[in-house]
This record gives C-alpha cells, structure tokens and sequence, in this order.
C-alpha cells in the first residue's frame, strides 16, 4: 500500500518536472525577454548587465533549476502586458475559477448520478427516453455554443438573468466570493450550467450504463428475493458497486472543467484564469501561460493522484494487489 | 485483447475491397454492395441520414465558388446598403433578398457560410490526417521495435493524455505566435491550427496501432517476411500496417468531428482560423456581437451549420465503430 503511493508520488513528480521543462523552454526560446523589457533605447551594456543579473548567462540547467525554485516560492515573474507579478494576478483570478468549477463540479456529479440511475431503473420508461436522446444532443454540441444558446433565451428574449461578468463580489481579504450575493448567485447559474452540462451527459450515460450491468448480476436478484425495498438494492447495493469506474471518470473529468472553463469563461467574460489565460495566448504573454500550466498540471496531478488512492479506498481487492506489486 | 486480431481481420474483408475508389470494374462495387459493412449501413437509417449530410456538406464546401451568389471576400461585390438585412425579406434600400440574411457589411450569410465550412473542412481533414500519419508512425515504432523507445513514446503520450487536447492546442498556437512574426500570422494562422490540433490528437491512434501491432508482430507471416530478410520498415508498413487499419479508421472519423469542433472551439475563442479567413467558427465569433441588438441569423445559421457537420460526423463515427467492432476500449 505504502510502495502503491510512494510510486504514485513518484511518477507525478516527474510529469510535473517534465511540465515544467516546456514551460521553462517557452520562457528561454519564445521571444527575447530582454527585448520585452528594455526599450528601443539601449546600449550593449545595458543588454549585457540585464542578461547577467537575469542569469540568462548561466548554463541550461542551472537556468531550469533556478526557475523551478521560483516557481516552488509562487515567482513566475513579472507579466509582460499587465507590468505586474504573475502570482498576484493569477491569485486574484483564481477564486472566481474555482467557485465557477465548484459548482459545475456538484451539478455535474449530483444530477449526472441522480438521472444515471433513474434512467437505469425506468430503463423503458418515456422520461428515461426523452433523457437519453436528449444527451446525445448535449454530447454533440460544443460548449461554446451551449453558452451562447442560453444567453440568447435567457439574457436576450426572456431577460431573466445576467449574460456577463460575476454580478457584486464579496471580498474576504485573501478570496472574493460571488456566492453571497443575490447578482453574484444569479451571474452563476448561466455560466456553470453551461460548465457542467458536458460532464453531467458523460457521467450520467456511464451511471446508467454501469448501473444495468451491476443489475443484471445474481446478488441483485438475491437481495431483491431477500426482501429488500427496492431503494435499499437500487442504491445500498446496485449504486456502490458500480463507483469505481464513476470515480475514474468523474476524477478526470474534474481536470477538464477546470480547462474547459477557459471556453466558458470566454463566452461569459467571467474574470478567471481561463479568461486570462485566452488573453494571455493573444497577447503571447509568455510568464502568465507558463504559471497558468504550471498551476493546471499540479491541479490534474493532484486531482489524478487523489482519483488513484481513492479506489485503493472503495474497491478492497485493490489493497492487496497494491501491497503485492 | 486475445480476440483483436480477428474482429481486426474480418473487418478489414470488406474495407479491402471499398478502398480501391478508381477502379470501375461493376463487379467490385457490386460485391462491396453486397459486403458486411454496406449490409449494415444499408440497414442503418441513421448512418444513411449522417451520410448524406455530410456529403452534402462537403461537396458545398468544395463547390462554394460555383454555387455562392457572390465571394464574400472580394470588397467588389459587396454593397454596404445591403448591412443587416433579414432572411427572406427583401433589403428596404436596394430591394434585393438573400436567403439567410446578410452581415453588418452587406455579407451574403449564406456565401460566408460555404466558405467557412471550406476552412473548417481544410483544417479538419488536414489535422486528422496529421494526427493520424504521426500517430500510426509513432504507433507502429513503439509496438514493433519495443524496448526504449517504445518507453519514451508512450511516456510522452500518457503525460499529453493527462491534459485536454483544447488545452494542448491553444498551448502550442500560443508558443507558434511568439515564433511567428506579427506580418506573417494571419498567413500561417491556417497551418498553425491544423499543426496544433494535429498534435493535441495524435496520442489515441499511437495507443491503439500499438497495441494491434503488439499482437501482429507474433504472428507467422510477421515472422515469414522476417526470415526472409524483408527489413524492418518494409514488414511495419507493407505487412503490419494494412492489418491494423481499421480501428485506426473508427478513431479518424470520431476524431473529425472532434477537429472540427476544436477548430470552431479555437476560432471562437479568437485564436484561430483570422477573420480575413472566417471559419465556422470565427463566423459565430462575429455573429455573437449581433446576437443582443437581436441579429440572430448572422449567428445562427453558422451554429446550425457547424452543429449539422459535427453531429453527422459524430454519428457516422458511431456506426462505423459498431459495424466494425474493433475492441477499441
């Protein structure tokens, strides 16, 4: 068990050295930073006293070795169209990205399982029907289209609610949060509707899936031959076996809405890092796409690392493999 | 896995005898007519629903200059009194009607939509033929030559694979604009996202032609070609290849639809396909600033457009999975 993690740890260390060599390269190769920050007016000297106190004189490694210890301090240095250290932006972005991906994240998982396993038991059903075709729809849509579809009916004919921005923020000193006004609720439905529709059609279609296989099997029948109330089989003992394959999906697909959301963002002009990230790409705002890359891969490492130990969790058989291999 | 070779074999029969599309020989289509895949696709109203759109599609995107009333791009046949005006209805200034409207400078919406499928057409094609060349090439050294470099090639696909393939691709756009200077970008814009989406997209058909050559290279005529000196790049592409296309060919045609809608993704977002060269997609860019003053035909013809391309697409990707049941997953 001990060894399974310590491996697991071990690998994502190295993807993370690796993510971080493409972003170091961006830094070294894509354009000249000393032409970024000095002017038209400069002499060789300047030139040369910027590259030494820069350390773009030292070796490759050295260099790579030197910026991954900034970045491990939260220095990505200083944003080439904005003037301002990266970290600062990025930390003043990050809360509305993640209270957007929170929320499609729990619209995602919860309704996803809830109508996975109601169209698995009514499996013939006219709703479960209606459900099913209904996604196929949702799955073939991009995402930027189901954005602007919503804004159309429901921000420009029905004037219901807000098509852009946050609405009124709070701010808690280090985090601003949307979820405590009435503008700041409203401004969020669109946008993680829009979010998390994609990933709700995926988990819903492998619940039910799952859920009419485990059905089939000869425990089902015996607890139902037992006695059982049809919701003690359909989610005490249908519903749990069915969880490793819906952790792996909805663990990857967490990853994704984080990416994603640089798509919704946009639609929305919702003030993230995904927003920052687009303007960033057009702009080639070198230092905040390489902090960006560098803050997503640790976000999926992580998230793909919790994903690995939490089957070890559910699924017992794994711990014995795990301690044997 | 112990059963791919031969849902492998059986399905390429009839795909053998499809591919050959110059010979005109009746007595070939009749028995591809008559084979396993046309049996099903026959039998599928679906797939021949998907089909049809799609080759209607494509043959208006390779006809637009023919078939468009006017070439939307040239400043000479556009009149700006024609801005705005609305589908069917005939324009209050100079009384002339378009089909699907026009755009605030007096665009013809259906002739922009036509060479915009062009664009989204050229860049899908084009990447999945990249992803899919890099990808079997990749695919096929990893599998038959094992050993190191399989490791590194499967390395790097499996770090590729943690990441989106839209994040990858707005990653290498954002890298290739800094390498780019400013005067040349609208120009290569096109080659850069057929380049990025090619590359966020090569990892699937390297994971499965690896795994079907795993298989293949074990079999007697891998090792008759062998003994009789034929050499390495000779047995992968001469032998080996042929026999694990056509999982490769389900993956293409899931992965078209997936490039189209990453290129229309990409354009949206403002990094791709230039509005001197409009794509689907940047179409809808534009059109989504018309959307509020309710000018809704200027963007909903293009989503509707890209919608139909992709969900066909999508769909006969689906069938054709079915109807050759490779073990794919």
């Amino acid at each position: 068990m001990l060894a399974y993690i310590l491996r697991r740890v071990f690998q994502s260390i190295i993807v993370l050295l690796v993510v971080g060599l493409v972003a170091f390269s961006m830094f070294r190769f894509v354009g000249d930073p000393i032409e970024q920050l000095l002017g038209q007016e400069r002499t060789q000297a300047d030139v040369e006293r910027l590259r030494e106190a820069l350390g773009l004189n030292d070796a490759f490694v050295i260099q790579y070795l030197n910026f991954l210890g900034r970045a491990l301090q939260g220095d990505f240095g200083i944003s080439y169209r904005q003037s301002r250290p990266v970290a600062d932006i990025i930390a003043e972005r990050l809360p509305a990205t993640l209270e957007l991906a929170l929320i499609s994240g729990m619209l995602a998982v919860g309704l996803g399982i809830a109508l996975g396993v109601f169209t698995a038991i009514r499996r013939d059903g006219v709703a479960a029907n209606i459900i099913m075709s209904t996604s196929l729809i949702g799955v073939s849509l991009p995402t930027f289209l189901i954005g602007i579809l919503l804004i159309y009916l429901f921000g420009v004919q029905l004037r219901w609610l807000p098509t852009f921005g946050r609405g009124d923020v709070v701010d808690l000193g280090w985090w601003t949060t949307g979820l405590l006004t009435e503008s700041g609720l409203k401004s969020l439905i669109l946008p993680s509707i829009t979010l998390g529709l994609y990933q709700m059609t995926l988990i819903m279609r492998l619940v039910r899936s799952e859920m009419l296989e485990v059905l089939r099997m000869d425990y089902i029948r015996f607890a139902r031959a037992r006695g059982l109330r049809a919701r003690a089989v359909n989610f005490r003992h249908a519903l749990k076996n069915t969880m490793v394959p819906v952790i792996t999906v909805t663990g990857l697909q967490l990853g994704s809405i984080i990416a994603f959301a640089i798509i919704t963002e946009t639609v929305f002009q919702w003030p993230g890092v995904g927003l920052l990230f687009i303007n960033a790409v057009q702009f080639v705002d070198i230092p905040v796409m390489a902090a960006y890359l560098m803050l997503i891969s640790v976000m999926f490492v992580l998230i793909n690392l919790v994903v690995d130990l939490l089957y070890v969790w559910v699924d017992p058989r794994l711990r014995i493999d795990g301690r044997a291999a | 896995m112990s059963d791919l070779p031969d849902a492998t074999r059986q399905s390429t029969e009839p795909m053998g005898r499809l591919e050959p599309a110059e010979t005109v020989r009746p007595s070939r289509w009749r028995s591809a007519w008559d084979g396993d895949l046309a049996y099903s696709f026959r039998r599928s109203p679906v797939a021949m629903i998907a089909a049809f759109v799609t080759v209607l599609l494509v043959l208006a995107a390779v006809c637009a200059p023919l078939i468009a009333p006017h070439d939307p791009f040239d400043p000479r046949t556009l009149n700006l009194m024609n801005g705005f005006s609305e589908p069917m209805v005939p324009n209050q200034f100079t009384g002339e009607t378009f089909w699907l409207g026009t755009d605030d400078q007096g665009r013809d919406v259906f002739s922009t939509i036509l060479y915009g499928l062009r664009i989204s057409l050229t860049v899908g094609f084009s990447a999945v033929a990249f992803a899919m060349t890099l990808g079997v090439l990749l695919g096929l050294l990893a599998g038959y030559l094992g050993g190191w470099v399989e490791t590194i090639i499967m390395r790097i696909a499996d770090v590729q694979l943690t990441f989106p393939s839209i994040l990858v691709a707005l990653l290498i756009f954002g890298v290739a604009r800094g390498v780019i200077p400013i005067e040349y970008r609208d120009q290569m814009a096109i080659w850069v996202l057929i380049i990025a989406i090619g590359l966020s997209d090569w990892v699937q058909f390297a994971r499965v032609v690896r795994g079907a050559t795993l298989v293949e290279k074990n079999r007697e005529y891998v090792q008759a070609a062998r003994l009789i000196g034929r050499s390495g790049p000779a047995i992968m592409l001469q032998h080996i290849l042929p026999n694990v296309l056509s999982p490769v060919l389900v993956i293409a045609t899931i992965s078209l639809a997936l490039a189209i809608i990453a290129e229309a993704t990409l354009s949206f977002l403002g990094v791709g396909a230039p509005p001197t060269q409009p794509s689907l997609g940047t179409l809808i860019r534009i059109g989504q600033d018309f959307l509020f003053s309710g000018k809704w035909w200027i963007l909903m013809f293009p989503a509707a457009t890209l919608l139909a391309l992709a969900l066909s697409v999508n769909l006969l990707g689906d069938w054709l999975r079915d109807a050759l049941n490779p073990k794919l997953q």
